[in-house]
């Protein structure tokens, strides 16, 4: 099919989007006053979006019956990486400067911190299985459990949004309705294809 | 008391205004053709604010390069005027600031309704450059214009009774978007001791840079207390008020635990969320350490001397 062939390529060059705003904006110093809090922000935020975008594909397959979609599927978990990524060397390059003692009582003492840097850690595995080999190795039971890990990644990475805002929580909760949103359609799967009885296999019913 | 002075920044280092307002320009020729099509997303003139006639000069200077006016006049916490560091500067180009009153009250003896004229004009406007230190760990240096507070607290005279003065923001949702979300209980209202009101490095402010205070910046007439976290110096005041009773303030009904009446700046107090020993100075890469009560230790630690300040934070 001649749109699978062209998803990938098309979610690419979206998803490249924000960190090639944030590019020209250090370029042209239009990032406002406080440039290294801009760049962390995006990062942050667009490493969210990109969780629940990776977390909106299998619902979206059910709705629409189109399977396709499952294609896109990694390299959106991948772009979530990389902006997660992009979001600790920020904060660890152009925030603290590499002041390793700052950073470990930061990430030990400040719960936000500690609560993002988990997130963080707990894509790390997902990332590095995510190659076809990988998956092969594992096996499919296997990886698809271990990646369930991008649930409890997702939810941590609200409660880090949630405690770092001073004031305004309705961009976290509307996050976190998203989330709540995506994970309620995979427990209504699995009550549906119960019933159904239509597979036997587990396994296969939350991916 | 005396107010120590820093020595003075010498002229030489001072960029020429006319050249500083044309830095963009330079920048837009400079950029590539594919860049410039994108100019879309450069960010909108700041218009031109009158100058303020009268000024005295270097009334309070500091060594410390100022923050450029296009940092200061864009990069705003005006939560009246919506929630994100730019969006009082896109709010607030509308809002009125003609005519203003002064509602003055509570223990005093000379209370009423001034208009705003009537409350600045007695008083000479000075230029005093201060650090501002916002809680969220980011500083700059303001040259503001305005007059000891105490000035004015001396004219309308407060009774014996007085112990604090309230300040409160104009509530105006009309005017304010910000004011249409319960983020805050609305008005914004903030308070000082009485003793901390009466210190000559509180001023009132009505400008910056020689020229009239923008309204994201807290037009017409603002307070700003160097020595405490920015949001004490409340901004667009529309009352004040003598108390015996310590006021609550905004931040404080909030959120008890994160900001209480005081908030004085403090390396060695952290907010509990976040660090306050360094702080990241707009315009600079490398943080910089925050300094007890923001550098003016030397002239305001007496005001709170025997007072546990990890308690009364």
């Amino acid at each position: 099919m001649r749109g699978a062939r062209l998803l990938k390529p098309f979610i690419f060059t979206l998803s490249v989007g924000p960190l090639a705003y944030l590019a020209l904006g250090a370029l042209r110093e239009t990032l406002g006053a406080n440039p290294i809090e801009a760049i962390t922000r995006s990062t942050g935020i667009w490493t969210l979006r990109f969780m629940l975008v990776t977390l909106a594909v299998t619902p979206a397959r059910w709705l629409s019956g189109w399977n396709d979609l499952a294609r896109a599927r990694r390299m959106l978990g991948l772009f979530a990486f990389f902006y997660g990524s992009l979001h600790l060397v920020t904060y660890v390059w152009l925030d603290q400067f590499f002041d390793w003692a700052a950073i470990v009582k930061d990430v030990a003492k400040r719960p936000f911190i500690t609560a993002g840097f988990s997130a963080y850690l707990l894509l790390v595995p997902l990332a590095v299985t995510s190659t076809a080999g990988m998956i092969r190795r594992l096996g499919g039971r296997r990886w698809r459990r271990l990646h369930r890990l991008a649930y409890a990644s997702a939810a941590i990475g609200i409660v880090h949004y949630w405690w770092l805002v001073k004031l305004d929580t309705r961009p976290p909760r509307n996050y976190a309705l998203l989330l709540a949103a995506l994970l309620l359609a995979r427990v209504w799967m699995f009550w549906k294809r119960r019933k159904s009885g239509a597979r036997a296999s587990s396994g296969a019913l939350v991916c | 008391m005396i107010i120590k002075r820093a020595p003075d920044i010498r002229p030489s280092e001072i960029t020429d205004e006319s050249l500083y307002l044309r830095r963009r320009e330079f920048m837009k020729t400079a950029a590539v053709p594919a860049v410039a099509a994108l100019a879309g997303l450069a960010p909108a003139p700041t218009f031109a604010q009158a100058a303020l006639p009268n000024v005295r000069k270097g009334v309070v200077t500091l060594d410390e390069a100022w923050t450029p006016w296009e940092d200061v006049t864009t990069y705003n916490n005006f939560y009246e005027f919506g929630m994100d560091k730019g969006d009082p500067a896109r709010n607030a180009k509308q809002f009125r600031t003609k005519p203003w009153t002064v509602k003055i009250d509570g223990l005093v003896n000379k209370p009423g309704d001034y208009q705003l004229e009537d409350l600045v004009a007695p008083h000479a406007l000075e230029e005093r450059v201060y650090r501002l230190r916002c809680v969220e760990a980011w500083s700059m240096v303001v040259p503001w214009v305005g007059f000891p507070l105490r000035d004015l607290i001396k004219r309308v005279e407060p009774q014996g009774s007085a112990k604090f003065v309230e300040f409160a923001t104009l509530h105006d949702p009309r005017q304010m978007p910000g004011q249409r979300v319960g983020v805050l209980d609305w008005p914004y209202v903030e308070g000082l001791r009485l003793d901390e009101a009466m210190h000559p490095l509180t001023i009132l402010a009505s400008g910056l840079y020689g020229k009239a205070l923008p309204n994201q910046n807290g037009a017409p007439l603002r307070l700003v207390v160097p020595w405490k976290y920015g949001f004490k110096s409340i901004k667009s005041i529309v009352r004040i008020r003598f108390t015996a009773k310590q006021p609550v303030s905004s931040w404080q009904a909030s959120a008890p635990q994160e900001y209480g009446f005081y908030s004085n700046v403090n390396p060695d107090v952290d907010h509990p969320r976040w660090s306050q020993a360094r702080e990241r100075r707009i315009g600079e890469f490398f943080k910089r350490k925050t300094l007890m009560f923001n550098g003016y230790a030397d002239q305001v630690a007496g005001l709170y001397a025997g007072m546990d300040l990890k308690k009364f934070y």
